[in-house]
């Protein structure tokens, strides 16, 4: 078997004095969509920001294309893997154009800032969100949903064949998650972009996942088809919720079904 | 078919593609600073022909194009377009200090007189005046060039420390700005009880200097303040295709694949050698800096400080200034009315901050 683009390999994470994520290894399985789960706190952004290299390993390695990714060159690392943190901040009164064009700037130089091919995957990136008609806009003005949109655009326009997405959906009404996720997995399935996203929304993410990573306490407790992982033992150990597993009538993959106290009382 | 040609593929950035290169045409961002640089041209015209003779901006103009009668060619060249080229030249590097700070911050009120680099300025400036009169031992041409050395080196050192003291695990733009706060009030008072110490006159001398002051400048300063500008300009143009990226959060700029910590400090240094420079030339002339960038990114609209635009509309205000205080006001410093401009500016960006974050 061949190795996998993106691996971490006893990686330690943290901040400051606490170590989040210590001795983890994690195969990123190529050009398909993986999504981690797991309860607040238990390391899933910091796994996520450690593989893409905005925050350095304490110990072990990242390693991309076999070669550990805090030792490439940035600009490199910035073309493979585009990465969209979790709150992305953008000043005020910055178009859209604006924000999708510094997608940009890992393919650019000093001497040349700005090229054709730039211009064409700017355009493509606006145009794949559904941004291009608003592209004149500020990002500050959009709607949530539109804004989301107007990132992951930005990030499209670096052309990276891996795609890092932390908690894309948060604060999107269900149409709008749903929309950001189609988006997601149409350019998973067109261009066979390898994405790895942090969801919290677990019916979701046993939706659109190929594989499901768990997390507890910096671990990695369980990896595997969403049917595998997204069971009612694990929901009991890792997330300590009562709930009951279905297939989705929908999709076919796992629902979560949370069984509340006052339903558990009356039982 | 021609190889200039006008596409609109990104739909509200009409851009001019030669070959393989294309860039973006933005009509403000040319247009403002076009119209700036005659306003500058004009208005330094008009501060040149002040004086105990007045000559009409016409015969300034056509001086300087080399055309003027024997004595305007005098008078301008050698008594007063020293005083305008420093105002110019000191503006523009003031401009785009500010520019580089506020951008690096991602905060309006960062400029070099906020965060204490022309207070180091200061202090190294008027140690050199005040030890170098009566109450000290150094003398000729070790004060005569120490001014303005002491001064670049004083600005230096504040932006070292501003540096190093705002640093933990990386550079936060807040800390930043608090840092330098604190640094502003020590240089204040360092330079304050300095002047306690120096006799009267130097004092006097320290005063003017430490208020901003074009009155003095001769052609003997012109010279390393504009190859000083001459080296620093070019490098900063250099570093800026990674300011765009500067202006998001940390996370967004890594992902882009910038150094943030070094690129950081890369623009600081510069900005604070900018700063320096041109305090060490004309002492702290404050609110230029700090203004300057907010005014052009208003005027040019664009999302971050313009550059070009900051440099000429900071030479702009400057001999403005100037030329304003020499109406009003005949034999007062530049600073004073650039003060005077400052406090209300600062206030009115604390209402609006406050506004924006309520909103």
């Amino acid at each position: 078997m061949t190795r996998p683009r993106l691996q971490a390999e006893h990686v330690r994470l943290g901040y400051d004095e606490r170590i989040v994520v210590d001795g983890l290894d994690f195969d990123v399985a190529d050009q398909s969509v993986t999504v981690i789960i797991g309860p607040n706190g238990c390391g899933k952004s910091t796994l996520l920001r450690g593989m893409g290299r905005l925050l350095r390993p304490r110990g072990g390695s990242v390693l991309l294309d076999g070669k550990r990714i805090d030792k490439l060159p940035t600009k490199d690392v910035a073309r493979t893997v585009g990465v969209l943190p979790q709150t992305p901040s953008a000043p005020a009164g910055l178009t859209v154009g604006d924000l999708v064009a510094r997608g940009r700037q890992p393919h650019q130089h000093w001497y040349r800032q700005w090229s054709a091919g730039d211009e064409d995957a700017v355009a493509y990136a606006l145009s794949v969100t559904g941004m291009s008609s608003l592209a004149d806009r500020a990002v500050d003005e959009l709607s949530g949903g539109q804004r989301q949109r107007a990132w992951i655009s930005m990030t499209l326009a670096q052309q990276t064949s891996l795609l890092l997405l932390d908690e894309p959906i948060t604060y999107l009404d269900l149409a709008h998650q749903v929309d950001v996720l189609d988006l997601v997995y149409r350019l998973h399935t067109e261009r066979g972009t390898t994405v790895v996203m942090v969801l919290h929304d677990l019916n979701l993410a046993a939706r659109y996942a190929d594989t499901l990573v768990a997390m507890h306490d910096g671990r990695i407790v369980s990896q595997g088809k969403p049917d595998e992982v997204l069971t009612e033992e694990l929901l009991s150990d890792v997330f300590g919720l009562d709930a009951k597993v279905v297939a989705d009538p929908v999709a076919g993959t796992p629902l979560v079904l949370p069984i509340s106290a006052h339903l558990r009382d009356e039982a | 078919m021609s190889a200039v040609r006008n596409i609109e593929a990104v739909p509200g950035r009409k851009q001019v593609r030669l070959g393989r290169l294309a860039w973006s045409l933005r009509p403000r961002s040319a247009l403002v600073p076009a119209v700036c640089l005659v306003l500058l041209v004009l208005v330094a015209a008009l501060n040149i022909g002040r004086g105990s003779s007045d000559i009409a901006v016409l015969d300034v103009l056509r001086t300087l194009a080399g055309g003027g009668d024997h004595a305007e060619t005098g008078i301008i060249f050698d008594l007063r377009l020293p005083r305008t080229l420093a105002g110019v030249l000191v503006g523009a590097a003031f401009g785009l200090a500010g520019a580089l700070f506020q951008t690096v911050a991602r905060n309006p009120l960062a400029s070099p007189d906020i965060l204490g680099i022309t207070w180091g300025a200061g202090v190294g400036a008027v140690s050199v005046i005040v030890l170098g009169g009566s109450a000290g031992q150094v003398s000729g041409a070790v004060a005569e060039l120490g001014v303005p050395l002491a001064g670049l080196a004083g600005g230096l050192v504040a932006g070292l420390l501003l540096y190093v003291l705002a640093w933990r695990r990386g550079l936060d733009s807040y800390r930043m700005v608090l840092v330098g706060i604190g640094l502003a009030a020590i240089g204040h008072n360092v330079v304050y009880w300095l002047l306690t110490v120096g006799d009267v006159d130097d004092a006097t001398r320290a005063t003017t200097w430490i208020v901003g002051n074009l009155a003095g400048v001769g052609w003997e300063a012109i010279g390393p303040l504009a190859l000083a500008l001459a080296l620093l300009v070019p490098v900063t143009a250099a570093s800026v295709h990674t300011l765009g990226g500067l202006q998001f959060g940390d996370d967004t700029a890594r992902g882009l694949g910038i150094r943030v910590d070094r690129a950081r400090a890369v623009v600081l240094l510069l900005a604070a050698a900018l700063a320096a420079v041109a305090t060490a030339v004309a002492g702290p002339i404050t609110f230029v800096a700090l203004a300057t960038p907010q005014i052009a990114l208003r005027l040019v609209r664009s999302p971050q400080p313009p550059i070009v635009g900051s440099m000429i509309l900071g030479a702009l205000l400057t001999v403005g200034a100037d030329l304003a205080v020499r109406t009003v006001a005949p034999g007062l410093p530049v600073g004073v009315l650039t003060a005077i401009l400052g406090a209300p500016y600062l206030i009115f960006l604390f209402l609006r901050t406050r506004k924006e974050a309520r909103a």
